[in-house]
């Protein structure tokens, strides 16, 4: 099996340590890290991701690839950087002011670790002011928002008020979710997208970078 | 602990035996079948061959619950093992006979035809909770005196699963064993590793025919194993109360013990029955409802009492269609009859009294079986104690997804139905397109037809087969069987 397929099948299986050092054996023999990341880990993830969706793995399986995947990412990253290859996407995540709810924002930020997104979690109760102020500091190119009560939702109208109002709307995609949310909540405050659970949030994210940038 | 339901104490179960006793010995059955009759008459019963009635002696009912076997096991076409039919395993079958079909492309409730049925042991091959067949409805386009044995030929070409069936006539009975003798090379191998499992039905009330009673010593003589399907009428042809029909259960049931024990010693034999609860208002026997599943799961507990295996018509529903009804008639049935230890479950795919199959049905029923085999597993430790280290883990990590402990009992710990059970959120629900059970049903049907691998049985065999049933249907002046033109 060629070094890269090897990199896939182990982070298929999880095995997060045998990837990390597979990656760096990939490192040492000169493969390029984006065709290591592309060929090799993103290509694993994409298996991960489809049996998934067939229920044929289920969500600890993708989880266990996603520490596997990030492991090797400690180690490809500063290459990357080093030949100012861009990284995968970089998002800004947080569960809005007043909602002290994280468990499906956690959920969605271990996803997109997994699948290769840099993500900057800013916890709980965030304010709007801050998923702009920490999105242009951080040049990041998603902001994700989470929402579990009715009441709470109102924040995600005004952080995407705000992305208008500082020139960034169109530049930072904006992509909420969480049990009240809905499409049509989306299409009405002028967000760019809705998820309905982890999976489809990395779908969404992914959906938002065309794929060379891979 | 398994989780176990009972609903007769021991004293009344008792009590029930007795009588039903008395009632064989004292007012006796009706047996339309005189060498089944001169039988127990030189077992010492008391025989009027003009009245074809007999009166039962406490020794033979004795020495017929002596030698009957406590188990039964079934193998499948090539041989492997796949029922111990003892204690409270359980095991579900789809319900048999039916006449017809639910068409599940036109919604249409019709005649079924071969195609039909080669399709329906194709779908039970791969339902991973329904653990034989059974020849679960007849096929409309041959001749009727084949209609039972090419049920069962086609079963045993298409599929590898056990088989629970039936004979209607005294001589598609050698056919049927003829087939199976192809299939297992001998007498002796047939004997050693059953098969089938042959259904023979008393008349209500306290009788027998001459076709099912001489069914029941053709397979004793060939140690097929039988199960009785006694069919008391609560308030009808059975008393109305729920401990009458059970009398009149355990003394038919009892009946066909003596005739196959005494035919045959340690012939394999299951207490089964269908009996049902009759409704005065429609004038029908509605297999779903709670008393018909009451006295199921009771005449089961008399089984268990006198330590023979049990089987039940039980989990399907009196409905037309698939919709609610279906689902909890089905589910009540099958979670009751999984919990009182029924070890073989007949009924998923059922309609309206035992009359319709539907495959949809069974793709969903298959789900219900799945469920309630999973309760029939309990609640057990499994190293959640001491406590504390699998909590510390969890306040450390915030979750317990990739923790050891959930990698390990996850998938034995929860039971993860198909995607005919819906439980994705309702955002997923509707992008995925809203589809009903029935959509989904329909689905999951044709991704498992499409998985469909030939049985594994050996060319000559099924060359061999389908000359016995080619010079069986030529009898009757068929000469190309519909399966040939599929």
């Amino acid at each position: 099996m060629e070094l890269l397929d090897q990199i896939s099948f182990n982070l298929q299986n999880g095995f997060d340590k045998i990837v990390a050092s597979l990656t760096k054996d990939a490192v040492e023999k000169q493969i390029p890290p984006k065709e290591i990341l592309s060929n090799g880990l993103i290509a694993g993830m994409n298996i991960v991701g489809e049996k998934f969706k067939n229920h044929d793995i289920f969500l600890p399986d993708v989880l266990l690839a996603a520490r596997a995947m990030n492991g090797a990412m400690e180690v490809l990253k500063p290459l990357l950087i080093k030949e100012g290859i861009p990284i995968r996407g970089k998002v800004v995540i947080g569960s809005v002011k007043d909602d002290l709810h994280d468990i499906g924002k956690n959920l969605v930020a271990i996803l997109l670790k997994g699948a290769g997104f840099e993500v900057i979690d800013l916890g709980n109760d965030v304010p709007a002011e801050k998923f702009i102020s920490v999105a242009r500091e951080e040049n990041a190119h998603v902001i994700g928002m989470s929402a579990l009560l009715t009441t709470t939702m109102p924040v995600m109208k005004k952080v995407v008020d705000l992305a208008k109002d500082e020139g960034l709307f169109g530049k930072i995609r904006i992509v909420i979710g969480g049990a009240p949310v809905s499409k049509e909540y989306a299409l009405e405050i002028g967000a760019d997208a809705y998820s309905y659970d982890g999976a489809n949030a990395v779908e969404t994210v992914e959906s938002f970078f065309p794929a060379n940038s891979q | 602990m398994r989780p176990v339901f009972r609903l007769l104490s021991d004293e009344l179960i008792e009590r029930i035996i007795s009588e039903a006793r008395d009632i064989l010995c004292y007012l006796g059955m009706e047996i339309h079948n005189d060498g089944v009759l001169s039988m127990l008459s030189d077992h010492g019963a008391n025989v009027n061959s003009g009245t074809k009635h007999v009166l039962f002696t406490a020794d033979i009912i004795d020495k017929a619950l002596k030698s009957a076997p406590d188990s039964v096991k079934l193998y499948d076409v090539m041989g492997r093992q796949t029922h111990d039919l003892t204690d409270h395993n359980v095991y579900f079958t789809p319900g048999s006979a039916a006449i017809n079909i639910l068409d599940s492309k036109s919604g249409e409730i019709r005649k079924p035809s071969t195609a039909d049925y080669v399709e329906y042991v194709k779908l039970v091959s791969k339902l991973d909770n329904i653990a034989s067949q059974s020849t679960a409805f007849i096929p409309a386009d041959v001749h009727e005196k084949i209609s039972d044995s090419y049920r069962l030929f086609l079963s045993l070409m298409y599929g590898e699963k056990p088989v629970v069936t039936g004979a209607f006539t005294i001589d598609a009975f050698n056919v049927m064993k003829d087939l199976q003798l192809a299939v297992r090379g001998s007498r002796h191998a047939l004997r050693e590793k059953p098969l089938t499992i042959f259904s023979c039905c008393p008349t209500a009330p306290l009788k027998w025919s001459d076709v099912t009673s001489q069914n029941l010593v053709d397979c004793a003589e060939n140690f097929i194993p039988v199960e009785y399907i006694s069919m008391p009428l609560s308030g009808f042809m059975a008393p109305v109360t729920l401990v009458g029909s059970l009398v009149q259960h355990t003394a038919e049931t009892l009946s066909g013990v003596v005739l196959s024990q005494l035919t045959q010693p340690g012939t394999p034999i299951i207490y089964g029955g269908s009996p049902a609860a009759f409704d005065v208002r429609y004038e029908t026997t509605p297999m779903g409802a709670v008393e018909t599943q009451m006295i199921d799961c009771a005449f089961n507990e008399i089984g268990k009492y006198l330590n023979l295996p049990t089987q039940a018509y039980i989990a399907l529903s009196d409905a037309k269609k698939l919709d609610a009804q279906a689902g909890l008639e089905t589910s009540m049935g099958a979670t009751l009859a999984a919990l009182a230890g029924i070890n073989s479950i007949s009924g998923p795919g059922m309609l309206d009294f035992e009359s319709c199959q539907s495959l949809e049905k069974l793709v969903v029923d298959n789900e219900i079986c799945g469920m309630t085999l999973r309760l029939t597993r309990g609640i057990e430790p499994k190293e959640d104690f001491p406590a504390i280290p699998v909590f510390e883990e969890l306040l450390k990590e915030k979750h317990l997804l990739i923790a050891n402990h959930t990698r390990k009992y996850l998938r034995d710990e929860h039971y993860f139905p198909g995607t005919v059970i819906d439980r994705a959120n309702s955002s997923r629900w509707k992008e995925e397109g809203s589809l009903t059970i029935g959509d989904r049903a329909k689905r999951e049907i044709e991704r498992l037809l499409g998985t469909w691998e030939p049985t594994g049985l050996p060319d000559d065999v099924l060359v061999e087969m389908t000359g016995i049933m080619k010079a069986e249907a030529a009898r009757f002046g068929m000469t190309l069987l519909p399966h040939e033109g599929l």
